[in-house]
């Protein structure tokens, strides 16, 4: 068996899981302004769905499995002067839930912060454990 | 594994409380994962099987002694990870490791003093 995961892996890959997480809030939040002339082309937000990773037992941590499209729908807007509305003169707005997206950000910030408490704490943990003789 | 002759009870005891480190950062990082369920360490009971004269080791006493945390409220999506919870045990695991580690430091300065004979 390999040498089970130290506290610098179980949170490190938890800090990549977390940037992809901000990374699909800061592509949505990008995207939530624009529109298309076809229900089928509109963004939608993309999510990340993590995953647990483990080698051993208790000790475990976190990858993103997969990232997919939310089903919030795209709204239809009548807006016959836009250069993308179709023939009826509607355009989709991207289906993207701004205050669910600053909700998202906020709670990746946090759970970004507390990875990085952990490996404050561990470093100087094992940095003390290592000064022991002197 | 039983005490030994120079650290005691407080070797054994700074391998559980740094196994107890990783099960609390694993929680810590699984706090957006669906369905994930938090685990801890009885620590009392670990450092009991790992002080014991059956021959456990402090791998096997975590492992063995390992349980699934009861969620104060239990989330839609199945994780019972709480943060504030978790932040708290992380804390005081990281306080008695270093505790552990200032008993392991009492004893190799009391073995230091006396290589050193006169003190000087």
């Amino acid at each position: 068996m390999s040498t089970p995961m130290s506290v610098f892996d179980i949170a490190g890959r938890a800090m990549s899981a977390q940037i992809v997480r901000l990374n699909t809030v800061a592509s949505n939040m990008a995207n939530a302004g624009t529109v298309s002339s076809s229900k089928e082309g509109a963004y939608r937000a993309l999510k990340p769905v993590f995953t647990e990773v483990s080698d051993a037992p208790g000790v475990s941590t976190v990858r993103v499995g997969q990232v997919v499209q939310s089903d919030t729908e795209p709204t239809k807007r009548h807006d016959p002067s836009n250069p993308l509305a179709n023939k009826d003169g509607d355009v989709w707005d991207a289906g993207v839930d701004s205050a669910s997206e600053l909700v998202d950000m906020i709670e990746t910030q946090r759970q970004y912060q507390n990875n990085v408490q952990v490996m404050q704490t561990a470093k100087t943990l094992t940095l003390d454990t290592l000064r022991i003789e002197k | 594994m039983g005490s030994d002759a120079l650290f005691g009870i407080h070797g054994t005891a700074l391998q559980i409380r740094s196994q107890r480190m990783s099960v609390l950062a694993s929680n810590i990082a699984n706090a957006g994962t669906p369905g994930y369920k938090a685990r801890d360490v009885d620590f009392t009971k670990a450092l009991d099987s790992a002080t014991g004269d059956d021959g456990t080791t402090a791998d096997a006493a975590v492992s063995g002694n390992m349980a699934y945390r009861v969620p104060v409220q239990s989330s839609l999506d199945g994780n019972t990870v709480e943060l504030p919870v978790e932040q708290t045990q992380f804390a005081e695991n990281a306080i008695a490791y270093k505790t552990t580690l200032q008993f392991l430091q009492g004893r190799v300065d009391t073995v230091m003093q006396a290589l050193k004979g006169d003190g000087s």
